[in-house]
């Protein structure tokens, strides 16, 4: 699943690079410069065309590999391609999604999702072969056989509206992260209020983490029904905030320079008064 | 008696006791219990701490002494909750810590608590000229902030600043701020809320 960014710690640390520096140390001899150059790029967004190459070029990487067969430079700079929001990084993400490294299809999966190219449905849809019954814990390790979170996630984000027969038995999983996901993906398909309300519902339960988890989900898909629950909800303001800010962009208008604010939108800023 | 209610806030030991005995605690409404009141921000007991700030902010201005004194900071939980309960008393003795924490605290809640405080104070308790600067000190605080990487200080500067042009003086020069913001911040719910802010 795809966290989400309550950062309650200021990240204002590490050594501090330059894009310049970054691009070149992409091509480093010494893999932890690579590695954390491609970082990086992601988090201080350097869009720029060398970066955006030179991560592209890094999902192919076969110098930096875990004891477990990982590919930890693949995998971050998965991750920082979907901060960059340059859609040449598709074909090089859905590649990754049949990576042998699970890391990796889940880097390029949550970067699909934020991309939103609806060419990646067909190969996401892919990684749902089997369905529920093929989604279970790998031995020994800490995650299933696929990033069915993310999977989930990117086809809702991307309107991907032929997976919906897919997406819907995953709210049946026996992992209420994965039925998260599915319930939100179903509403991105669907708009249909029952989805919305399978998440409000997960606000109610005793599991905090799980809760955090369903601000995301509500933020992201902007179920404006759900907000007074998100500002009851017992987790931290910075959560509720991050979910009410998702409600409230899905109030306003598209276009920026004709932002207008509804009497929705001032219940929701209302909200998030009372939250700080 | 408040001994005994205080005594039992320690003694609990279930989060729901602690939430019993910090409702009966705050029903005596006493001042004994504000060092308690306070020491409650630190349980990590949401429920419990959301009490104990609305007893502190029913006892008002006979608070604030002790929760200027008692500011957590080793724990950002507790302090956001000082912070909140300083800004809802709007007492402007509290100008300095609520400035500082505005600017340069690291956890986002307390910068968050601290900047719509700073929009809110009471500053007719403040004598001439003590008053002009105190608001000065706050204005330039929440421009400061309203220039933050976080969106949601960004949000939080606005709604205290939207506070603040409640004086006369001050209008103008926080309307061009709003104005600034509104054509240069590239978050939508930031633009939303000045709108907001300069519509009321």
């Amino acid at each position: 699943m795809i966290e989400p960014s309550a950062e309650e710690f200021s990240t204002e640390n590490g050594p501090q690079l330059t894009p310049e520096v970054a691009i070149a140390n992409l091509q480093s001899s010494d893999l932890s410069l690579r590695y954390y150059a491609a970082w990086w790029l992601g988090k201080y967004r350097v869009k720029e065309t060398a970066a955006v190459d030179g991560l592209i070029a890094a999902l192919e990487d076969e110098a930096d590999r875990t004891e477990l067969g990982g590919y930890p430079l693949r995998r971050n700079a998965a991750r920082a391609l979907g901060k960059l929001g340059d859609r040449k990084a598709v074909p090089g993400l859905i590649k990754c999604l049949e990576c042998s490294d699970f890391y990796v299809r889940e880097a390029a999966a949550q970067s699909l999702e934020m991309l939103q190219d609806p060419t990646a449905a067909t190969a996401l849809i892919r990684l749902l072969d089997g369905g529920v019954a093929k989604a279970v814990q790998v031995p020994g390790r800490p995650h299933l056989t696929q990033p069915y979170e993310a999977v989930l996630e990117a086809l809702g984000a991307i309107s991907a509206a032929e997976a919906i027969p897919l997406i819907q038995p995953f709210l049946e999983h026996p992992f209420p992260r994965v039925q998260c996901a599915a319930a939100r993906a179903m509403y991105q398909l669907t708009q249909q209020p029952i989805y919305g309300e399978l998440l409000v519902k997960v606000l109610e339960g005793n599991d905090l983490n799980l809760r955090r988890v369903a601000l995301g989900d509500l933020g992201a898909i902007g179920y404006l029904a759900a907000a007074d629950a998100i500002a009851n909800a017992k987790a931290e303001n910075s959560f509720k905030l991050i979910a009410l800010k998702g409600l409230l962009e899905h109030q306003l208008p598209q276009e920026s320079d004709t932002l207008s604010i509804s009497d929705d939108a001032i219940r929701v800023m209302n909200l998030m008064d009372s939250l700080l | 008696m408040i001994n005994e209610l205080i005594h039992a806030v320690a003694l609990a030991d279930t989060p729901e006791q602690l939430v019993k005995a910090v409702q009966n605690l705050a029903a005596a409404k006493d001042v004994a219990a504000i060092p308690t009141l306070i020491a409650v921000f630190g349980y990590n007991n949401p429920t419990a701490a959301a009490i104990a700030s609305a007893a502190l902010v029913d006892l008002g201005e006979v608070a604030v002494p002790e929760l200027l004194a008692q500011i957590d900071d080793y724990n950002y939980g507790a302090r956001a909750y000082s912070i909140r309960t300083l800004a809802a008393i709007a007492h402007p003795r509290a100008l300095d810590v609520l400035v500082s924490a505005a600017a340069t605290d690291f956890a986002p809640s307390v910068r968050r608590a601290a900047a719509k405080g700073l929009g809110r104070l009471h500053w007719d308790k403040l004598g001439v000229p003590e008053n002009q600067t105190a608001v000065q000190k706050a204005l330039e605080t929440l421009f400061f902030i309203s220039q933050d990487a976080e969106w949601s200080i960004r949000y939080a500067a606005i709604v205290g600043l939207q506070g603040l042009a409640n004086l006369p003086d001050l209008q103008q020069p926080i309307h061009t701020r709003l104005q600034e913001i509104l054509a240069t911040d590239n978050e939508k719910s930031v633009c939303a809320r000045v709108l907001l802010a300069l519509s009321q």
